[in-house]
């Protein structure tokens, strides 16, 4: 641990190695591991080979650096004191914010909420948005592929209300037709929500479109980023999403720290979804007045560290950049694919092309249930997710009990797919044959 | 770890063999036992003769930890008392838990000390004990 300690209060490593950008302007993988400490762990006594990019990323040395850096000699209690740490901490607060607000292309940064994850960033809209100025037979409408964290706030929502929830299915490939969107948009339709790609089977919805439509209708449109953002980033101005909400540790940057993105106009009309301290103007023992945003929406003490774990995340991703990394994905997906449509007891799910989808394959291997398969491939150092990936309600319509994901992100490599199929072979060998 | 130490023999043909998988043409009870998280489901019907389990069986699918420990314990349970039923559960939860079993105990539970070492994967311990808690749910109440 003191090994890695000692690198990662150096911010400034990861400049060696440009970036991990090789000299054909693509990201070299095997330079890029690098900056991320948690691949000189042993896991099983080998090398880490980490392919649950979807449930989490791994942080790279200036994300730990910030952090570290923050604790060690900037932390205090943010918009509150008059003294250095508090004054230095509300700097820091203040710029994630900004950082955020520019990397998502945001107007204002009053339209950019601190939050703990996507799911509260889902459940402040449901809450304070939803419960408020949802009526009795509105519709909302969700996409079949939506994480649970998209669809339970929902529920709640339209049970409370009174209103009805529908739902948009998906074709043989995964995809989400226009022709169905259509179908489904009405005059009675208030919310929209969907996700930007699919967690399951990488499918990249088309949102631009849909937000059109949706607001020709009168709708209002949520995007889930969280799978999104941190592979294809958003220009929420041009994309005109109502809301847009991501994760922090999804994107390389620390746990615990999410974001809500709406359009200032709506954030001005919606109520506080909690109070307490550091929301409000004046405070007397039987009213309050509350706080101009973002900080309406931020009681109590924030994250402050999470936050500038975020900026150092969206630095890191800049200084690569996100066309080369998308770019370096749908290379890696490709090769995947390519190998893995060859072997006859893979099941794979999702589109087989690589047009409009992401880093993402979710499968099967034929007599192997897919927690058996995740611990054997985890005697191998390899780390995928297995079971229903909190999409349940997308599993049950294409009639598929649970499966295997693997996704990837910058730092995988060509030999991270190999040795994940020799894994695989041993592991089917093993069920078939005993041995 | 390694794949022998968990995939054992036994757990691979007790997950394969589906002897104690059928339906009982006479049950006093029948109760549902499943890992939401993983989808392991089973269902466990149970005859009882006198104070004695004269048949016990299984439906349902999941993972082969969760399968096998079915049949496993479906063996070791069939034509035993119920009492004596409860305090094999007990020391078999006990076991995964990674307690330190006495021989006496270890012996006790038969082919069912196989399973022991999923008390070192802490991710799979649901898996192996879904049968045995949901026959507690089925003589407890």
């Amino acid at each position: 641990m003191n090994r890695v300690a000692a690198n990662y209060l150096d911010p400034y490593r990861s400049q060696e190695g440009s970036y991990g950008i090789g000299l054909d302007n693509k990201i070299n993988p095997y330079l890029l591991k690098k900056d991320f400490p948690i691949f000189q762990e042993k896991v099983q006594g080998r090398d880490l080979i980490y392919l649950d990019n979807a449930a989490t990323t791994q942080k790279p040395y200036p994300v730990i650096a910030a952090v570290e850096k923050y604790n060690q000699a900037f932390h205090g209690n943010p918009h509150r004191g008059a003294h250095y740490l508090s004054v230095k901490a509300t700097e820091l607060y203040d710029q994630a914010r900004q950082k955020v607000q520019e990397f998502i292309k945001a107007r204002s940064r009053k339209e950019i909420i601190f939050t703990r994850n996507t799911t509260e960033s889902i459940n402040l809209v449901a809450y304070s948005y939803g419960m408020n100025f949802i009526e009795e037979n509105d519709e909302i409408l969700l996409s079949i592929a939506e994480h649970h964290s998209n669809i339970l706030p929902w529920q709640q929502v339209a049970r409370s209300r009174r209103a009805r929830l529908k739902y948009m299915y998906l074709d043989k490939d995964g995809r989400l037709s226009m022709d169905e969107v259509k179908r489904k948009i009405s005059n009675k339709t208030k919310l929209v929500c969907l996700t930007q790609m699919s967690n399951v089977l990488g499918t990249i919805f088309p949102i631009k479109e849909i937000i059109d439509y949706a607001h020709e209708r009168g709708a209002l449109v949520l995007i889930d980023g969280a799978q999104g953002l941190p592979h294809l980033g958003v220009d929420v101005g041009e994309l005109d999403a109502d809301f847009y909400v991501f994760s922090a540790h999804k994107m390389l940057g620390p746990t615990g720290i999410g974001v809500l993105y709406a359009r200032e106009s709506l954030l001005e009309m919606m109520p506080p979804f909690q109070s307490g301290g550091d929301m409000i103007e004046y405070v007397t023992e039987d009213t309050a007045s509350f706080a101009p945003l973002p900080e309406k929406f931020e009681a109590g003490t924030p994250n402050v560290e999470g936050a500038v774990g975020l900026a150092a995340a969206i630095d890191y991703l800049n200084n690569i950049g996100l066309d080369k990394i998308y770019q370096h994905e749908i290379d890696l997906t490709a090769y995947a694919l390519e190998k893995m449509k060859g072997i006859p007891y893979l099941t794979l799910y999702g589109p087989l092309d690589l047009e409009d989808r992401g880093g993402i394959i979710s499968f099967n291997v034929d007599k192997v249930h897919p927690h058996d398969l995740a611990s054997i491939v985890d005697l191998d150092g390899i780390a995928l997710r297995a079971g229903h990936h909190c999409a349940q309600p997308l599993l049950n319509f294409l009639q598929v009990g649970a499966s295997c994901r693997i996704s990837f992100y910058l730092y995988n490599t060509k030999d991270d797919v190999d040795k994940l199929l020799e894994s695989l072979e041993r592991a089917r060998s093993w069920f078939v044959n005993g041995s | 770890m390694d794949l022998n130490q968990i995939y054992t023999e036994l757990i691979m043909e007790h997950s394969y063999n589906g002897k104690n998988r059928r339906v009982l043409e006479e049950k006093d009870r029948e109760e549902r036992g499943h890992n939401p998280n993983c989808g392991d489901d089973i269902t466990l019907q149970i005859k009882f003769t006198g104070g004695r389990i004269s048949d016990l069986a299984y439906t349902g699918s999941g993972c082969a930890i969760s399968q096998a420990s079915t049949s496993i314990m479906i063996d070791l349970i069939k034509g035993k008392e119920k009492e004596e039923a409860l305090e094999l559960l007990e020391i078999f939860l006990e076991m995964i838990k990674g307690t330190e079993l006495t021989e006496e105990e270890l012996e006790m539970l038969g082919d069912a000390v196989v399973l022991k070492n999923i008390s070192y994967m802490p991710a799979r311990v649901k898996c192996a004990v879904l049968a045995w808690h949901t026959l507690k749910g089925l003589l407890g109440s």
